[in-house]
């Protein structure tokens, strides 16, 4: 116990609960406006009350789809991923490096900062304040914001990472470093932007361009936000919750520098067949082939860190969400090569197929591996064990049942946009007019919602259960302090 | 991690792993390349845009600025977040130029700051929506679009009527397009605030919609692209 008070673990406390609030939001919102394409009309009146919840909203600009989609993504990727990303590297430089956190002041910083990063897109993009960029509509003074509490975390991470007590640095501050580095560049260039009013400006790149400088953005928030830091933590809580040591050191040298080496190539393969020259989007593609050999090899260095201890899958609920979020991080890195390729690209673009591999990454891999980072920290945080662990389990399948229904349906959709569009009657004519396909996506529309929601529901089911966990803990401490302090007596 | 063997000469791995300032820098290094070898020469390669490529194809010198009030529909079309559902990047197929028409080019779109292209075709794609409906029938589209589209799913957009431009604002935008490489000239900044007297974001927004891929005439029998 004497060890534990050395390091700083109370903004690792506040970033990991906030994560779990802010999953809860951004599902719900991915849910709410799920919802609305697959029922644009839906009214629900709440009973006794004058409150119209209204899906597809006709009259509101706030709540439309097109308002919306921003701000669930915004709220998934950069609080809840970005709350989980600094909790866990809070934790971990401390864990592997024997140190303190070099500043507890910055790190406070990062922690209000960061909300109020958060805090400002709430805001403005419902309000539509947006620089209309995929996963970077932030307008100017907050894309400002972002970056100086990001380079003030990455600053904090370095610095403590400089004066640690163990000789070599861990592999999984390499997959944080990256993220940090890469992040940094991405941000900063793709935000790049004259501004006309405070919450107006125009990107300085035009174009062809502007699309090439946004998808290297776009692939690499997933690449590097949604990856490499997530490695990262895969690297740190699964050998640590399953007892084990890495499966290869070797393994993870080569994934580090071949992920960091490759990932940033892939942007293109967003591009292809556009107006992009085509050397460009092949050479995209052809990377794109290639990742899956570091992506295989992360995953299978993760899964057989667990050799010899594969029956801790049976009674360990934790160990099963991260040992889960692999096999969808292999699924998923397998899947996106083959949707990088040409002829596949040229049927799978701009279909719903692409939201369910995205959604294959976000919630069966990103998310997964959090939730049972966030489940183990808890218990070492707070020095006490998750109250239910019939609840965790609820969560498990609600998670992964939740998450396979998404998916499924958005492939069954996706593929048959596709066809529909490419499809020709006996006579050379389109088969299918554009809304016909609109009408057909409807079921899988609503499947999607429910998959959605189920997730969402789990995450609910987690915020509960850490927040009595948490209650409990502090109860319990506080019973134990005032009994010595009565005992001195 | 397998233990050092003091007679072994140090890898370049473990020394890295030693120092953070060092595997930071290297780090830092080695994802440029991708970036560097991708973007970089987009800004210098002639045959990026079609109209350096063959200035002998007249037509595509047709690519104009947005007037302000396509620039001020353009910003609407922006905050609206339309190119969520919205494409406007008509790939070289046979379909697609049956449902949509001729292919994209890259000189088309040189003066959207930020580009438009979108990635998802939640709804049809518009980059040659141009001159295909009238004024009107976007209006009430856009009004209310399962009127006219009755398996629609996009969202009414009632209250575009519901304000106007703001002339002293737009006059701003016309400058900063300026500032950034945008060919207007002292008379369209002069009259940008006038030109968009009165107008509703309906009408900005319709106009804008209106001019989407019809600013080159294209031949037939040309290939545009290598």
């Amino acid at each position: 116990m004497q060890a534990e008070q050395q390091y700083s673990f109370e903004i690792v406390k506040w970033f990991a609960y906030m994560a779990v609030v802010y999953l809860v939001i951004g599902t719900g919102l991915g849910v709410y406006i799920a919802s609305e394409l697959a029922w644009p009309l839906l009214y629900i009146t709440i009973p006794f009350s004058d409150i119209n919840l209204v899906f597809g909203n006709p009259d509101n600009p706030y709540t439309s789809f097109g308002r919306l989609r921003p701000l669930h993504t915004n709220t998934v990727i950069f609080a809840f991923g970005g709350s989980t990303l600094m909790a866990t590297a809070y934790y971990i430089v401390q864990r592997t490096s024997a140190v303190r956190l070099w500043s507890d002041k910055l790190a406070w910083f990062t922690f209000w900062g960061w909300n109020l990063v958060i805090l400002g897109f709430a805001i403005t993009l419902p309000m539509g304040i947006t620089q209309s960029k995929e996963y970077a509509e932030m307008e100017w003074p907050l894309d400002i914001l972002l970056a100086v509490v990001w380079l003030v975390y990455s600053f904090n991470f370095i610095m403590t990472l400089s004066i640690r007590k163990i000789s070599h640095i861990y592999v999984a501050n390499w997959f944080f470093l990256a993220m940090m580095v890469m992040i940094t560049y991405l941000h900063i260039i793709n935000s790049l932007a004259i501004p006309v009013e405070l919450f107006k400006s125009y990107s300085i790149f035009a174009g062809v361009q502007d699309a090439m400088i946004q998808w290297w953005w776009g692939h690499n928030a997933v690449g590097f936000f949604l990856t490499a830091g997530f490695l990262g933590i895969m690297y740190y809580f699964v050998p640590k919750q399953a007892n084990r040591p890495v499966y290869s050191y070797r393994l993870s040298v080569i994934h580090f520098w071949a992920l960091t080496f490759g990932y940033v190539w892939l942007g293109a393969h967003h591009l292809q067949y556009t107006a992009l020259p085509d050397w460009t989007g092949s050479l995209g593609a052809a990377i794109s082939l290639a990742m899956i050999i570091p992506s295989w090899g992360g995953a299978i260095n993760g899964m057989f860190t667990l050799s010899g201890a594969w029956d801790k899958l049976r009674t360990d609920y934790i160990l099963r969400f991260l040992i889960v979020s692999l096999a969808f991080y292999a699924m998923s890195t397998f899947e996106g090569p083959i949707m990088a390729s040409k002829t596949v690209n040229a049927l799978s673009h701009y279909t719903d197929w692409t939201i369910g591999h995205v959604h294959a990454g976000a919630l069966g891999w990103v998310a997964m591996v959090s939730i049972g980072a966030i489940y183990h920290m808890v218990e070492k945080l707070w020095g006490t064990t998750i109250w239910s662990v019939k609840l965790v389990n609820l969560h498990f399948w609600m998670a992964t049942i939740g998450t396979a229904v998404y998916i499924t349906a958005m492939w069954v959709s996706g593929i048959m946009q596709g066809l529909m569009w490419r499809a020709y009657d006996d006579y050379g004519n389109l088969a299918y007019t554009f809304v016909e396909s609109v009408a057909q996506t409807h079921p899988y529309y609503a499947m999607r919602a429910v998959g959605g929601l189920i997730f969402f529901l789990g995450a609910c089911v987690m915020l509960f259960n850490i927040t009595v966990t948490i209650r409990k803990a502090v109860a319990d401490s506080s019973a134990k302090t005032a009994a010595l302090a009565n005992a001195h007596i | 991690m397998s233990e050092h063997n003091s007679n072994k000469p140090v890898s370049f791995q473990e020394k890295l792993e030693k120092n953070v300032f060092a595997l930071v820098l290297a780090t830092a290094m080695i994802v440029s390349v991708g970036g560097i070898v991708e973007i970089v020469p987009l800004f210098y390669i002639d045959s990026t845009f079609e109209d350096k490529a063959h200035p002998e194809y007249e037509e595509l010198s047709g690519v104009r600025p947005y007037t302000a009030l396509e620039l001020a529909g353009r910003d609407i079309y922006q905050r609206e977040g339309c190119y969520l559902c919205h494409s406007q990047m008509v790939r070289p197929f046979r379909d697609e130029k049956d449902r949509y028409g001729h292919y994209s080019l890259a000189v088309e779109s040189k003066y959207d700051h930020p580009f438009q292209w979108g990635s998802k075709r939640t709804g049809p794609d518009i980059a040659r929506l141009g001159g295909k409906y009238s004024d009107a029938w976007h209006v009430q589209h856009l009004r209310s679009p399962r009127s006219v589209v009755p398996e629609s799913i996009m969202p009414n957009y009632t209250w575009l009527d519901d304000s106007t431009i703001d002339g002293a604002g737009i006059e701003k935008r016309v400058k900063a397009m300026k500032v950034l490489g945008v060919p207007y000239s002292d008379d369209d900044i002069k009259n940008a605030a006038a030109s968009v007297e009165g107008k509703t974001e309906m009408q900005a927004l319709v106009s804008y919609l209106q001019v989407l891929g019809t600013m080159i005439k294209f031949q037939p029998g040309r290939d545009y692209r290598d």
